[in-house]
């Protein structure tokens, strides 16, 4: 048989190159394939953990200031923004017929000082009378001793004189009364003054308003805010954070505050208060922050994003937190022994705000894990291992 | 003996291999619309396992959260956890949504999963790069379908988002990428409108005089709080103690907490032979049709070949040829043909497999199904072109 000619080898030689590639292709590209994986050691580290949580700009002092009792608002004398000091009339409610029965008020009162005085020249008169009858009841007696007038006539004189005490008596009473009625007078017209005052609503501190709710002539109930006031010192954010990731919040964690209006800016802040009461719909907890240096003009109500500090976990064993996964009811590694993937359960602790997870039992230092994956891993699956999966992050 | 075939081949080679590479481009093809097809079911497929869930609990009445829309309380939970053989509950939203990412809309399903512990139910399975949601807000994992980059931020609605993570194969039914956000972030998206919207609707409700009365203060601002809040999730998703019985705890749910519960049996019945029914009975009528034409044009070439050679075989036939020699002759040169198109087609389809804008899955079951049904067609189409040879008159040989 002779040699394969030329042109034979060539379309064989082809013919193998074609089958190379194919089988390369099946080998790659298709399900096939074998597992590309990045790797990472458990080492120990100190993990700079944190607690995330999203707060709204509040005062922590807001006055809502309204009437006690419902009225017509007759005057709104400040204005949204306007800064006011303490007892500074505010707002003032129409007193309807409020000045009218004060005024009634105070002529009832100037009558009861008239009466008075009139009970008083009363009580002089009969004063007066009463020591005229005594002083001719004793000139009688000391007439009839001497029998110069009847015993009949005596006698009437001492009874004068008695009923001139009594009349005394009786206009001093007049008196007293007359100055508890007028003492009466006064009180009430006091009275309608302090109604009329509360009719006043003024600011109990220097603050800013921050709402005006009513306009003059508008009815409000009573308790109804008619303008509100906020004492911008105190203004401090409202952080919410999820119950399943607030294990550690305290009172004094620092903070990092970025307001929604300058995302970039990092405001220092601390932790003032921890509310005892949580969200038990929303099962958040919530923090109040104070904000360190306001950068001033941010708005109540505005957005806020807090990172809370927690004291670093030190010289915890840790793997990235991408490497723990879950295979049936338990967490756990894919650990990296002699290239096959090897399921190994840990129990976690905290996650650092970078992206590493602290394991407490189960792995130890220098143990491979395998991080990423791109499909999912089964127990003794040959992996190969890469740098990255993906390309070219920036 | 000399193989008859093979020198025939070595003789118009050229002809032989492109006719060959032709077909092999319109096998690719068919191949390809299997892979099209086994892509949609297995996007099916990895939506079910990628959540990592035994149970989907929905709205009572419905086929959510994927098939249908579905809307619970997102307190339910509380009450399935109870259950016994409930190992975990996690929420989940599901939207899909229109993202613009660098001057261009995609579209796109989010997803709001639980983070407070790390693999909750609805997370991803793996990651390809970066790490998991660690915040409780505003971070994302995306799938690498979605073209974004780690560290890079996206704006969804009312909030941008940073992408912490990549993830692949993470889809949803329509091979949409999906992006993962922290559940209470994912309700906000869902249910709190854009600024106008929230506008419209504090309008409207102070229109309303039932919640604006004269001598109620404050109870206009109750109804719009009530309003803008969101306590509403698609699915509670539910992982079983490894001994429980998943049938029996759906059972239980289903009878006492008034929900709909579906399995993992059930779900993949929903999502495979309901939600992609119509479109795969659809790509599977093209299939068949694709594999009419193509058998029609194998067997036309082979047909076509044999006649150019009608002198040639009647010399053999003259020469005393025994009709098994020609017969076997046509019959593998169209076997050659049919190999030579089969390895050229799944070359052809493993490498323009991935420029599909959706996952086109390659099976090596289907591509030896197709090895096989194209060597049928083959041997069948050579039938024609043997019986035309054998009807040829060895007289043509010299007459002509």
């Amino acid at each position: 048989m002779k040699l394969p000619s030329r042109r034979a080898l060539a379309l064989g030689l082809a013919a193998l190159l074609f089958l190379a590639g194919f089988g390369w292709l099946v080998a790659t590209q298709g399900p096939l394939a074998r597992v590309k994986v990045t790797v990472a050691k458990a080492g120990e580290t100190t993990l700079d953990r944190t607690l995330f949580g999203i707060g709204t700009v509040e005062a922590r002092r807001s006055y809502a200031i309204g009437p006690t009792v419902a009225g017509r608002v007759a005057a709104v004398l400040v204005d949204h923004g306007e800064a006011v000091t303490a007892g500074q009339l505010l707002a003032e409610m129409d007193p309807v017929d409020l000045e009218a029965r004060q005024a009634a008020g105070s002529a009832t009162a100037a009558r009861a000082g008239q009466l008075v005085a009139s009970a008083q020249a009363a009580l002089a008169e009969a004063g007066s009378r009463a020591r005229l009858a005594q002083a001719s009841s004793e000139r009688y007696a000391d007439l009839r001793r001497k029998s110069f007038v009847s015993q009949e006539a005596a006698d009437a004189k001492v009874h004068e004189a008695a009923a001139a005490q009594a009349g005394q008596e009786a206009a001093a009473a007049a008196l007293a009364a007359a100055k508890d009625e007028a003492r009466r007078a006064q009180s009430d017209l006091a009275g309608l003054g302090k109604s009329r005052a509360h009719l006043r609503l003024v600011s109990p501190v220097d603050g800013i308003v921050t709402a005006r709710l009513a306009e003059p002539g508008s009815t409000v109930v009573a308790g109804q805010s008619v303008v509100q006031v906020i004492d911008p010192a105190t203004l401090w954010l409202r952080v919410r954070i999820d119950q399943g990731r607030s294990a550690g919040l305290a009172v004094g964690l620092p903070v990092d505050i970025a307001l929604r209006s300058r995302p970039g800016q990092m405001l220092k802040g601390r932790v003032e208060r921890v509310d005892l009461v949580g969200d038990a719909v929303a099962e958040e907890r919530i923090a109040n922050v104070s904000l360190g240096e306001a950068p001033g003009n941010q708005a109540i109500g505005e957005l806020a994003e807090a990172t809370l500090h927690l004291p670093p976990a030190a010289k915890a064993l840790a793997v990235p937190a991408a490497a723990v996964k879950r295979v049936g009811t338990e967490n756990g590694v894919w650990r990296l022994v002699e290239g096959r993937a090897r399921f190994a359960a840990v129990s976690t602790g905290p996650a650092s705000a970078d992206g590493m997870v602290q394991v407490l039992n189960g792995l130890a230092a220098g143990d491979a894990v395998i991080v990423h994956s791109n499909r999912t891993l089964t127990p003794d699956l040959r992996v190969n291992v890469v740098d990255t999966l993906v390309k070219a992050a920036p | 003996m000399i193989n008859l075939a093979g020198r025939d081949i070595l003789h118009g080679w050229g002809k032989f291999l492109f006719t060959g590479v032709g077909l092999g481009l319109l096998i690719g093809v068919t191949l390809s619309m299997a892979g099209i097809y086994r892509g949609m079911v297995d996007d099916g497929q990895v939506l079910i396992d990628n959540s990592g869930a035994d149970l989907w609990v929905v709205q009572q009445g419905t086929l959510g959260p994927y098939a249908e829309p579905s809307s619970i309380r997102d307190d339910v939970w509380r009450g399935i956890a109870g259950l016994p053989g409930v190992a975990e509950t996690g929420n989940a939203a599901y939207l899909t949504m229109q993202i613009e990412h660098a001057g261009k809309e995609s579209r796109a399903m989010v997803v709001g999963m639980e983070v407070d512990r790390p693999n909750r139910p609805g997370a991803p399975a793996y990651l390809t790069a970066g790490r998991p949601v660690l915040a409780g807000h505003y971070e994302a994992i995306a799938d690498e379908l979605a073209k974004f980059k780690l560290g890079e931020r996206v704006r969804i609605r009312r909030h941008e988002y940073e992408i912490v993570g990549l993830t692949r194969r993470m889809v949803s039914s329509s091979g949409d990428p999906m992006i993962f956000v922290p559940l209470k972030d994912a309700q906000e998206i869902q249910f709190l409108k854009d600024n106008d919207a929230l506008l419209n609707e504090r309008a409207r409700t102070a229109a309303n005089p039932a919640f604006n009365r004269p001598g109620v203060p404050g109870l206009l601002e109750a109804v719009q709080a009530a309003n803008a809040q969101s306590r509403m999730v698609n699915a509670v998703l539910v992982r079983l103690e490894a001994n429980a019985d998943p049938e029996a705890v759906a059972a239980e749910i289903r009878r006492w907490k008034r929900l709909q519960a579906y399995t993992k049996v059930q779900m993949e019945d929903i999502l495979v032979a309901k939600l992609i029914a119509t479109s795969s009975r659809q790509i599977a009528m093209f299939l068949v049709i694709l594999s009419v034409v193509t058998a029609a044009i194998v067997a036309f070439i082979i047909y076509t070949m044999t006649l150019a050679k009608v002198r040639e075989i009647a010399v053999l036939k003259l020469i005393g040829a025994r009709n098994r020699t020609i017969a076997g002759m046509i019959l593998q040169q169209a076997l050659g043909l049919g190999l030579i198109g089969f390895f050229v087609g799944r070359l052809a389809a493993g490498l323009w497999a991935p420029v599909f804008p959706k996952y086109v899955l390659l099976l090596p079951g289907d591509a030896l199904r197709g090895f096989a049904i194209v060597m049928a067609i083959c041997a069948l189409a050579s039938v024609v072109a043997i019986r035309a040879a054998l009807a040829i008159d060895p007289a043509e040989a010299i007459g002509g």
